[in-house]
């Protein structure tokens, strides 16, 4: 058993959390959109910038040679916080939303054949819809939905029957919905489609976040997560793919730092996972990265998972208990989102009110327009948890979301 | 404890948000436009009937979204009654200037039906919302079929 998380030391290297929000403690319950940061994280970004910086695989001189391991190091860890066999399977990207372009770019026109088709699901970020559209306007795949329950999850018979023509030669779906809070059974999905011939690519934004992730374990072909959201920077991602698909796949971007060598009849492309890595990449953010997951994993899965499983539980029975107030989506296999609506406010009249009295939630579509379709909703409002989330922030929540269906009686 | 807010959800919007009086679609139009805020999924559309001299003779609408989008749209459907499509034009930017800055003085006798907006430029996420269904409106009267807050 781990011990419980020491909130309090865990708050403290968080030096956003002490910021007042018009006089108000800063109660910032938006952490699925983008989580904050760690002095871990702070530090190894501003320590780079000021004791060790240079351009990466090319100098050679003291500084990027440092620079460049230090950068390098982190695909080290995120092949470990992946549990990935081998660190060339690690993709350096912007965010997930570009891992998911690469793998539909590069896999899709070059892998996939026109009328073969893409499984994603029902209950999908934009990035995760929008490429896949992308690739059946140009190249001539299909498009395949497969829908959820009404508790959210994902429905396992409805989805399989979607292998049954054998077209389908790519499943992209998330591994735990930005607004459902519901995690997919990802070793099914996989299982699967893997019986059917399909790859498939997890999007774990999300999951990442909350769970201990193996790409091994779980089969996964491709598997892709930001790095803003686990507590790290903007602007640096991760996609995972194992080696023998990346390898056949061709490159997307070209440019410097992904070739062999160029001629002008001719270039040739260095091996993977630089094959991918066209230009300079975000440095520094690569080492604040490094930072966040090392900072992740000192403080562990287990531990993460039971306090936000508590948080979760604490907050659904909280919201729950609330007249007038929906939660939106029962899965029974939960992360620390939730969506709900209050019947006498709009979203965005509820997140305005929770603003003043220093609360930070989500409120709109959250970039799933066709799920909230499915549900029949317009917008909800999010409340979603991370590592310094505290009991008490919640009940703080639901305390003003009282007084906040009071005001528009 | 947002008795502060008052100044932004006052009464007259709090009315108008619940009870607007001229959401309804016109069967008999001239024009229409649907108008999308993409990053929050607030959407309206407005339809307008023109005079015999091209002022705009009456403006339905329907919203779906916030207090704030369906007062805006409610109280624009009193503020342009009459004008011509470049008074309505004119309208709108100094609507604009009032939602940005809380006043317009130079149009205060036209922007008279809007001022229990003013307060919105405070609240800088939400001035879209207010914006929302003038950018239908003048797309309707542009001929286009769809705006955007963006």
């Amino acid at each position: 058993m781990n011990a419980p998380l020491d909130l309090t030391s865990i708050r403290a290297q968080f030096p956003i959390l002490a910021q007042k929000i018009r006089g108000k403690d800063l109660v910032f319950l938006d952490s699925a959109a983008s989580a904050q940061k760690p002095r871990a994280v702070i530090d190894a970004m501003v320590g780079a910038m000021e004791s060790q910086y240079a351009n990466i695989h090319r100098g050679l001189h003291w500084m990027s040679e440092r620079t460049t391991d230090a950068y390098e190091a982190t695909r080290d860890s995120a092949a470990r916080l992946l549990n990935a066999a081998d660190r060339h399977e690690i993709v350096f990207v912007r965010n997930s939303t570009e891992g998911i372009n690469l793998v539909a770019h590069s896999y899709g026109r070059g892998v996939l054949r026109p009328g073969q088709a893409v499984v994603i699901s029902e209950m999908e970020h934009h990035s995760n819809i929008v490429p896949w559209q992308m690739l059946r306007d140009d190249h001539g795949t299909e498009l395949r939905v497969a829908p959820i329950t009404d508790t959210g999850e994902l429905d396992m018979a409805a989805y399989e029957a979607l292998f049954a023509d054998g077209k389908v030669g790519l499943v992209a779906i998330t591994h735990m919905s930005n607004v459902l809070g519901s995690y997919t059974p990802a070793e099914r999905i996989i299982r699967i489609a893997h019986d059917h011939g399909a790859k498939v690519l997890l999007d774990g934004s999300q999951a990442v976040v909350h769970r201990r992730i193996d790409v091994q374990a779980l089969d996964a072909d491709f598997y892709v997560f930001t790095g803003h959201k686990l507590y790290g920077p903007t602007g640096i991602g991760v996609l995972y793919g194992k080696r023998e698909l990346l390898e056949a796949m061709p490159p997307w971007m070209g440019g410097g730092d992904m070739i062999s060598s160029v001629t002008y009849e001719r270039s040739t492309w260095a091996q993977v996972p630089h094959k991918f890595e066209a230009g300079t990449p975000a440095i520094l953010e690569g080492i604040g990265l490094n930072a966040a997951i090392k900072w992740v994993e000192a403080i562990g899965y287990d531990a993460i998972a039971a306090h936000e499983a508590a948080l979760t539980d604490h907050g659904l029975a909280r919201l729950s208990a609330i007249e007038g107030l929906t939660v939106i989506g029962r899965a029974q296999d939960r992360g620390g989102v939730i969506s709900f609506t209050l019947d006498r406010a709009h979203a965005h009249d509820i997140a305005t009110l929770l603003d003043r009295a220093g609360i930070a939630v989500r409120a709109g579509h959250h970039c799933a327009e066709p799920l909230m379709r499915r549900l029949g909703l317009e917008s909800t409002a999010r409340a979603s948890f991370g590592i310094y989330t505290t009991t008490a922030e919640i009940d703080f929540l639901a305390e003003t979301l009282t007084k906040v269906r009071e005001f528009f009686r | 404890m947002f008795e502060d807010l008052r100044d932004l959800y006052n009464a007259t919007i709090l009315e108008r948000g619940r009870r607007p009086r001229h959401m309804r679609r016109l069967d008999d139009f001239d024009a229409t436009a649907k108008g999308d805020n993409p990053m929050c999924g607030d959407r309206v559309q407005v339809w307008l009937k023109y005079a015999g001299d091209g002022s705009i003779a009456a403006t339905g609408f329907d919203a779906r979204g916030c207090e704030i989008s369906k007062a805006a749209a409610d109280l624009m459907v009193e503020a342009v009654a009459g004008r011509s499509a470049d008074d309505t034009k004119a309208l709108f930017a100094a609507f604009r200037t009032l939602a940005q800055t809380g006043s317009c003085p130079d149009h205060a006798a036209a922007l008279a039906p809007m001022a229990p907006l003013a307060a919105v430029h405070e609240y800088p996420s939400r001035i879209k919302c207010a914006t929302l269904p003038w950018h239908a409106l003048i797309a309707a009267l542009d001929g286009k079929g769809v705006s955007s807050s963006e």
